[in-house]
Parts: C-alpha cells; structure tokens; sequence
C-alpha cells in the first residue's frame, strides 16, 4: 500500500478553503515536489499530510504503518527562531524526543551523532545557532529531522531565503538522502531544480491540479508555464 | 540607614530574603521560555489578575491566597490557550483581563484601611511563614522540571509546530509551564509588587541572552542574575527603607544595561 492515499481532499487555512478535490499517491522511495502559486494551499496540504488539521472532505489514508512517529518535518524557518539562543546539538536534540517517554530516549546522543556526521555538521556542534549561515541552519533543522524519523522527509520551501549555492548544496543534500531511500515530499517554488530530482510533481492550481511524475510534467502544458514562468 | 548586618536578625527579612530568592529564580527560568514565545506580557497581566483575586478575597474575609492561587492559575491556562488561538489578538485579551482585574481589585478595596502602595510596589513584611514553605516547594518542583524535562521546554519554545506534528508530547510542557508561572507570580506579588512582579519575568531573561547562546547556559545564566539582583535590591531596600519591588526592578536593569554594552 501507498504511503499516502489522497483522495477528494479538501482542506482550509483560516476558515478559508484553499483546496479542493485533490487525489494523488504517494509511495516508498517517492520524492514529490508540490509547487504551485503562493496561496495554492502547498503549506495547508503539507499540514495535512503531518496531521495538523483535518480535511473538510475527503480523506488523507496512511499506509504501511505510517504514524505521526515516522514523519521528519522542516518547517519553514520564522525570523524570531533565526536569532534563537541555542547550539546546534541542543537543537537537534529536540528531534529525538517524539520516542522519548518520559526522560530522553537512551540512544539520543548516538543518533544525534549519526545525523550530524551524515549531514556535515559535526563540527558545528558546539556552535551557537544564532550564529549559522542560512545554508548551515537549515542542514542542522533537516538533522533534527531525520533524528525525529528514518523514512520519510516532509519539507516546506528548505531553500527559501538561501542564496543560489546553498540552494544547490541543499538540494544535493536531499537528493543524496533520497538514495539512501528517505521518502520525500517538498514544497518548492524552484521549478527547475524540483524537475531534475523529484520523480513525481504535484501542481496546486486554482481551478484544478496536476499530477504526475516528473518526466510528464516537462511535457505538459503546466510544467512548461511553470518552468518559463521561474526561468 | 540601619546597621547592615541586622538584616538578619529579623525573622521578616529572613524570610523575605528566602522566599523572594526562590520566586526570583523560578521567575527566571520560567521567564526565558516565556519571553521567546513572545509572552512577556503574561507576567503582567496574570499580576494584575492575582491583584484582582486577593483584594476580592480580602473583602470577602477568605484567605488570599488560596483564592489567589487557582484563579491566576485558570487565567495562565485561558491566556495561554488564547495567545496560541489567536495569534496577535491574544495580546488584546491580556491587555482587557489585566486591566478588568485591576478596576475589580479597586473596587474591592474601596473603604478599607489596606495600604494599596504597598500592593502595587512591594512589601518587605509582606511573606509569612505559610508562603515562604509555598515558594520552596515551588522553587524545588521548577527546579526538578527544568532538570528533567529542558530538552521538551526547548522544543516547545523553538518550535512548536515541528513538535506537534513528529508527535512528540508537549502539551503537559506547556501546561506546568503556565500553572508554574501562575504560582510563582502570586507568590512573588506582595513582595515584589503587581505592578513589578512582570520583571522578574522579562529582565534575567533578557539579560541572560545578552551573553550567553546556548538555551542551557540562558536558563543557567538567567537564574543566577535573578537571585543576585533579588539579594541586593533587597538589602538596599531595606538599608533605604525603599520599596523592595523598586529596588529589586533596579538592579535587574543595572545588570541589563551593563551586558547590554557586552559585544556579542
């Protein structure tokens, strides 16, 4: 069975409906990029898929044992947790605590270690976070991520705000963590850069959506305006 | 001025000097957090609520605070909830309860010989020996849940929303967290003042981000800077015969812009 199984969904932000009708899957090793106009509803939809809020119709179906345990979040960033006074480790910490029961969960400290060193970010450890580059706070949230889970990714706009280096860094860095076999699913505004890795493309338009994989997107009419629109 | 080794001799001062030490510590602590959720102004507004509660309950002859206590603790929990609800708006909730509170407390008073300067600004006579035992067993219950549970009240304060959506339980965090801050502010409020008691919420906090960048180091920090100001403000209170919350308000502020002038 499909990791998700959308079907008919609708969902609102604010008391707003911001999506409508909206089926597509999502299976094992799938790396989808959900792109669309700013107020398409790619957060809402992204909240919907963590659990966050209910749809208003349809329904949103988990599969392979998928629970809220094995989902690894990267929010988008807000400006008052840009200047937070905490070091890296102390952040990435706090992605290991969804599999602690009461007191910390005995490989902690292991795990953190593992997913610094797979990051790059060993050597940032002990740095403040306040202090990182736009580039190095996000790789430190996407560690804290994947302390929280091993399979599956959920990303909201990870490259938004980064120059076009760290961009690129970035997302060879997801790439690489998708052949190792993480489910990914992104929202970007990046259409070029979401056309060379993603293998399945989620367009949110007003009126209707488009879904397929990647190499069809290029072809459609969608992908075409899109990209032309970004270039 | 007295002579300054007095200080002591007094059961008063030894139990204000115990009882608000502690409060100036958990104030702190719970401070850091509050502050970088963008709540600094709970403190004040649950104050104003705890200046609400006792003056009703004086008037009505119960005991302050046992009527005090859970109030503010159910005003914390609807203030907090309603700040996460909604957002901006919170603020004016706070803003409407704090100063509702206030006109209720007033009113209460009206008649009585009770000295309202002293409710507003502080009291060194103010701690009895009931609430001076209530702030240890407060001060060591803020303790053992920043010992045990610092890396939740981390997550809860940096990100909320990663939180809740990797399932990670955080909503009994959030809890204790404004039951703690309500009990410290109405034990710290006869001492420190309604008016003031919200310092010892926003001042060590944010005199402990001026230097430190770690979030374990700020809670470390912040609790230090609190006790010390709180110990000094109050021997100068007392060698000045000044309203204690005043003076305890000026040091904190010395010591703020003292780091202020740190380079980071």
């Amino acid at each position: 069975m499909a990791l998700f199984t959308v079907q008919n969904l609708s969902l609102a932000y604010e008391g707003r409906h911001v999506i409508d009708k909206l089926s597509f899957t999502v299976e094992q090793g799938d790396y989808l990029c959900i792109v669309g106009e700013n107020g398409s509803g790619k957060s809402t939809l992204l909240r919907g898929l963590l659990g966050m809020i209910s749809p208003t119709a349809g329904r949103i179906l988990r599969g392979d044992g998928l629970g809220r345990r094995d989902m690894g979040y990267l929010p988008q960033q807000t400006k008052q947790q840009r200047d937070f006074p905490a070091s890296v480790e102390e952040v990435v910490r706090t992605g290991c605590l969804n599999r602690a029961a009461l007191l910390p969960a005995p490989d902690t400290r292991s795990k953190v270690e593992q997913n610094l060193r797979r990051l790059g970010i060993d050597d940032l450890r002990r740095r403040p976070y306040a202090h990182l580059s736009g580039g190095q706070q996000q790789r430190v949230l996407l560690a804290r991520a994947l302390c929280a889970a091993e399979k599956l990714l959920l990303l909201d706009e990870p490259t938004a705000g980064l120059d076009p280096m760290a961009s690129t860094e970035l997302y060879r860095l997801i790439d690489s963590l998708h052949r190792e076999g993480l489910t990914v699913i992104m929202v970007t505004h990046d259409i070029p850069h979401a056309m060379e890795y993603a293998t399945h493309i989620l367009h949110l338009g007003t009126g209707s959506h488009w879904f397929g994989t990647a190499q069809t997107y290029g072809k459609s009419d969608r992908g075409f305006t899109g990209g032309d629109r970004h270039a | 001025m007295h002579n300054f080794f007095s200080i002591f001799e007094y059961a008063f001062m030894r139990r204000a000097l115990i009882a608000g030490t502690v409060v100036a510590l958990c104030a702190a602590l719970l401070g850091v957090s509050l502050v970088l959720r963008r709540y600094a102004m709970i403190g004040d507004g649950l104050s104003h609520v705890a200046f609400g509660a006792v003056s009703v309950a004086t008037a009505l002859h119960l005991s302050p605070l046992w009527v005090a206590i859970p109030v503010v603790m159910l005003a914390a929990v609807l203030l907090l909830a309603a700040g996460e609800r909604e957002g901006k708006r919170g603020d004016a909730s706070v803003a409407m309860l704090s100063t509702a509170s206030l006109a209720i407390g007033v009113l209460a008073m009206a008649g009585k010989s009770t000295d309202v300067y002293s409710y507003m600004f502080g009291s060194i006579l103010a701690v009895r020996t009931e609430e001076m035992w209530l702030c240890l067993l407060l001060g060591a219950g803020v303790l053992v849940f920043f010992l045990l549970f610092r890396d939740r009240i981390l997550s809860l304060t940096f990100d909320e929303g990663f939180a809740r959506a990797t399932g990670q339980r955080i909503g009994g965090v959030r809890l204790a967290l404004a039951l703690f801050t309500a009990v410290t502010v109405v034990l710290g409020m006869r001492l420190m003042g309604t008016l003031l008691i919200s310092a010892l919420v926003l001042f060590p906090a944010m005199s402990a981000m001026r230097i430190c960048r770690r979030f374990g180091h700020v809670l470390t920090a912040a609790g230090i800077i609190s006790a010390v100001c709180f110990i000094v403000g109050l021997c100068v209170s007392y060698a000045f015969d000044l309203a204690p919350g005043a003076t305890v308000v000026a040091a904190n502020l010395a010591v703020y812009a003292l780091l202020s002038l740190v380079r980071r």
